[in-house]
């Protein structure tokens, strides 16, 4: 008999069933994400958790009997009262107690329900999302590439010489011209001593020593290490995506902004958050809020604590340009802004909002989103123009915005998701061409 | 019986095992079940794995190796979602037919559950797969493992050449008619050169022997006959009428590549070897719940578990033998541990302390004293159906108080047609017995012509009993299947096995198979 402890062995066997099993069912599974995400709160999203997809998608067909109609017999235990003979009304709904196998999927109703990791749950989630221009631009005018290793050569400075492979080199070649080994050379030169103490057999000795001589000059003429044997580290420039990301929230905290409201800004923000958590390596967030005058502030404050004012908004994204100069310099991060406001602004303010934003924030940002938050129960208004704020107003009649810039109104919670995905879903080939007359 | 009171040691103190646990009970258990119980085993292998490396296996039917399909991947994803609710328990072992017998334990079960579970597996299960006639016949427990893995190397190789898609489209429809891929019956072997050379020889010695020139003057009516013979030929060309619809596309497909070919073959002999587990629930099951009752009550009675380990033994022991009555919200048809356990105990019973019903009934093994060569014999000869049918007896279907129910559509109320009374005995007995023919149970279903010199369509019956026809919306999935697989048009025709008639016709035209 043998024991054998293969609770040490590597898990994760069935790992690659699970890989086929998901992307047999994706369409469905990415369905059932989408449902589900819809009820979570934001908080969750990141979560896995159990979903459930319709079974008929994952079928497998074979060949059995129906479960209706025919002659059925059934063997049955526990009988009480029966005798031969007996009829027994029939049960609706189903042929009695026995014979009924049931689908070996234990529910075998429409749905099938599993548990889907968080990673598999955000893929899905985040599937064709796609962040506008991925750090594209960046990449060209790199100013200092980074460097990756790039194979061997036979020139080089010093400090990258590859010792391992030089001395590869060297024993390979050694062995292939049998250079003589120090070893032998010793047993030579102890034998000869031990002659010639001996004394006695001179001719031998002198044999020895012709043979000690060769072996010298052989030495000589195969060196230990050749310049032949030198190997060096090679590397190759190549352009690195800069991958770290700033996240700069910017929110209006004046008395008009309802606790509704801001709630909705920050669901919106988690979101963009777990997006761009999913994309770079490395994503920082600034929280920049605003009354008529603007300041840094950290999250805590940044949604619970009230300000009261009036409303500047060109405040902000004067504060944003000084975080960015002393912290963030374009070169090295990828800037997204996200900024939240019920709309109202100072009238004689929006000539200078506009063009703070067109001048110089967007030239800086990867994406700029303006996210307009409303009362819910605010009526969908007719003529969205007439009804609109002053700031909707100012950004709309902003020329030459170009895909960097998005703005979109939310009234409800639900609305968030799908402005969320229309604002980033995966544009088309078309979105290339259209950037070329971006800077 | 002074014997028993020499105190053996007890095999363990607490519930934690380690490994020289493990090996003593493992000594212990062999010595009874080897020594005591006279049963014959494959060697053993138990491999300790995590609760885990349990789901892993499930959902590759239990094997240590399979191929990968998205199949497996469902089905995992299911047991988990139940394990991870806390509804259903992890088995506690699992075992595999193969030569050495490998048994999977878990690390969460007690001392007490090992020592359960090697009764159970190691020595229940293991002497079943060695000795039942089915397994012998047509598994080879040797060569599995190394079967799975030549399968498992094959298939991922193919989806590197041939693409996922192709591959996953291909097991989809082989794996929708697994359960048309067995052999039920043994072929007859393929002759060798030698021997037909030697028959073709016999055969012309024949012809010359009984040459007469007269014969070539006999006037011949070759028209009438040609059509037929023609048509005959044909079919048992193909070895028509065939129920192995696999076997059948593998050699004779007119579209399929050859790697396809291997792959249906895999599939094929995938289902074979399962076969007889489907058709021995009852016995493998009984069997090992027999072993290790036998086994656990001996090292209780010697001394080796004490009380409560014994008593925790008895729990778990009850609860898979616990069967249900047909109006308890429990009830899920009868269960094969029970039933395999408690006939198996009452064979035992009759062995060494018949009554005079039972000397009646089984006049040859009543009072023979030695129950465990009757069980031996048993466990060797028989399957679940020929098993039920020719072992339950009067007293416990008096016990289990079992009816027998028929449901005929035709009548607006079901009748009780036999109860567990004389008349009834025999009636229940054979009605019992069939349910568990797996020939009986699973549809009847056989490639019986094509017309390759006409549009190449495939033409299946289903032999319809009892009016039972197939589950229409997944016939014609597999059906699908079955014509991608084919390359052309497929048909399948349910026939009334009683009056001829065809019932419903199921067609389905190839669609190309993905590449």
């Amino acid at each position: 008999m043998h024991i054998v402890d293969r609770r040490l062995n590597p898990g994760g066997k069935s790992l690659g069933n699970r890989q086929r099993f998901l992307r047999r069912a994706q369409s469905l599974v990415r369905r059932a994400v989408r449902d589900q995400s819809r009820d979570r709160s934001i908080k969750d999203m990141g979560e896995g958790g159990e979903v459930s997809i319709p079974i008929d998608g994952v079928r497998e067909p074979s060949l059995r009997r129906s479960g209706q109609g025919g002659l059925r017999e059934h063997v049955l235990p526990g009988n009480k009262h029966f005798t031969e003979g007996d009829t027994i009304p029939r049960p609706q709904g189903g042929g009695g107690g026995g014979g009924s196998e049931g689908s070996e999927d234990g529910g075998g109703e429409d749905d099938f329900r599993f548990v889907l990791s968080q990673d598999e749950f955000l893929d899905l989630f985040l599937e064709d999302l796609e962040l506008p221009d991925l750090a594209k631009t960046r990449v060209e005018d790199l100013e200092n590439p980074a460097w990756r290793r790039a194979g061997y050569s036979t020139s080089g400075s010093p400090a990258n010489l590859s010792l391992t492979r030089t001395m590869r080199n060297s024993l390979s070649r050694r062995i292939a011209l049998n250079r003589p080994r120090t070893e032998e050379m010793q047993e030579l030169e102890e034998e000869i001593a031990r002659l010639e103490a001996k004394g006695d057999e001179p001719e031998r000795v002198k044999v020895l020593q012709l043979r000690l001589e060769d072996l010298q000059r052989r030495r000589k003429l195969i060196p230990f290490i050749d310049p032949l044997d030198l190997r060096y580290r090679q590397f190759a420039p190549y352009p690195k995506p800069v991958a770290q990301a700033v996240m700069i929230c910017l929110m209006d905290v004046s008395g008009s902004m309802t606790e509704h409201m801001k709630d909705l800004a920050k669901r919106f923000y988690a979101l963009l958050y777990i997006f761009l958590k999913r994309r770079y390596r490395h994503v920082e967030l600034v929280f920049i809020r605003h009354t008529h005058t603007a300041e840094e502030v950290d999250e805590q404050t940044f949604f619970h604590s009230t300000e009261t004012g009036g409303t500047v908004v060109s405040t902000a994204l004067v504060e944003m340009l000084r975080v960015l100069n002393e912290r963030y310099r374009p070169e090295d991060w990828n800037i997204y802004a996200a900024q939240a406001s019920d709309g109202d602004n100072a009238p004689n303010d929006n000539e200078r909002t506009v063009s703070l934003l067109q001048d110089q924030i967007l030239p800086l940002t990867q994406y700029f989103a303006y996210l307009e938050v409303k009362p819910e129960d605010e009526p969908l208004s007719l003529g969205l123009t007439s009804r609109a704020s002053d700031l909707w107003r100012a950004y709309e009649a902003m020329d030459d915005a170009g895909p960097r810039f998005a703005m979109r109104q939310v009234r409800h919670r639900r609305d968030i998701f799908p402005v969320f995905r229309e604002l980033f879903r995966r544009r088309g080939q078309g979105a290339g061409a259209e950037r070329v007359g971006a800077p | 019986m002074t014997m028993h009171l020499i105190p053996k040691p007890l095999l363990f103190h607490s519930n934690d095992w380690d490994f020289d646990t493990i090996r003593r009970i493992y000594d212990a258990c062999e010595r009874i079940a080897l020594g005591e119980l006279g049963l014959d085993v494959y060697p053993n292998q138990i491999e300790t794995i995590t609760a885990e490396q349990m789901l892993d296996a499930y959902s590759s039917s239990g094997m240590p190796l399979f191929y990968k399909h998205w199949s497996f991947g469902k089905h995992f994803a299911h047991h988990e979602a139940v394990y991870r609710r806390g509804f259903g328990d992890l088995a506690y072992e699992i075992v595999i037919n193969s030569n050495p017998c490998i048994s999977y334990i878990m690390e969460e079960n007690s001392a007490t559950m090992q020592t359960l579970v090697i009764a159970h597996a190691a020595f229940g299960h293991n002497h079943f797969f060695k000795n039942n006639y089915l397994f012998k016949q047509w598994t080879d427990a040797d060569g599995i493992l190394d079967y799975l893995d030549f399968a498992k190397n094959y298939i991922s190789e193919c989806e590197e050449r041939y693409g996922h898609l192709a591959v996953e489209r291909l097991l989809d429809a082989a794996h929708a008619l697994n359960s048309q891929a067995v052999h039920r019956y043994p072929r007859r072997t393929k002759p060798d050169l030698r021997s037909e050379e030697r028959r073709a020889e016999e055969r012309r010695r024949h012809d010359e022997q009984m040459y007469n020139d007269l014969w070539r003057t006999v006037p011949k009516s070759d028209k009438p006959r040609s059509g037929v013979s023609d048509e005959e030929r044909r079919r048992a060309l193909l070895q028509l009428p065939q129920e192995n619809v696999l076997y059948f596309l593998e050699k004779t497909a007119p579209k399929l590549a050859p790697w396809q070919r291997e792959v249906l073959r895999i599939v094929r002999n995938v289902a074979q070897y399962f076969y007889p587990q489907r058709q021995t629930k009852v016995m493998n099951e009984g069997c090992a719940t027999f072993v290790h009752y036998k086994i656990m009550s001996r090292l209780h009675e010697q001394g080796m578990l004490d009380d409560g380990s014994y008593f925790e033994f008895l729990k778990s022991h009850t609860n898979v033998t616990f069967q249900p009555k047909y109006d308890d919200p429990r009830y899920g048809g009868l269960n094969p541990y029970a039933i395999g356990f408690a006939m198996m105990c009452d064979i035992e019973r009759i062995c060494a302390e018949p009554t005079e019903e039972d000397r009646q009934w089984f006049p040859d093994i009543a009072g023979s004293g030695d129950g465990m060569a009757v069980l031996r014999d048993v466990w060797a000869n028989y399957r679940d159906e020929s098993f039920l049918l020719q072992f339950l007896s009067p007293k416990l279907m008096r016990e289990w108080r079992m009816f027998h129910v028929v449901d005929d559509p035709e009548r607006p109320e079901l009748r009780v047609d036999a109860i567990h009374d004389d008349r009834g005995y025999r009636r229940m007995r054979r009605a019992l017995a069939r349910q568990y023919d797996v020939a009986w149970t699973d549809p009847d279903i056989q490639v019986v012509d094509v017309d390759l010199a006409g549009d190449r369509r495939l033409i299946l019956h289903h032999n319809v009993v009892n009016r039972l026809l197939l589950e229409a919306d997944d016939a014609n999935r597999v059906l699908q299947h079955l014509a991608d697989l084919w390359g052309y048009d497929v048909l399948l025709k349910e026939i009334d096995t009683a009056t001829g008639m065809v019932l419903k016709e199921h067609r389905a035209s190839a669609q190309p198979l993905g590449r």
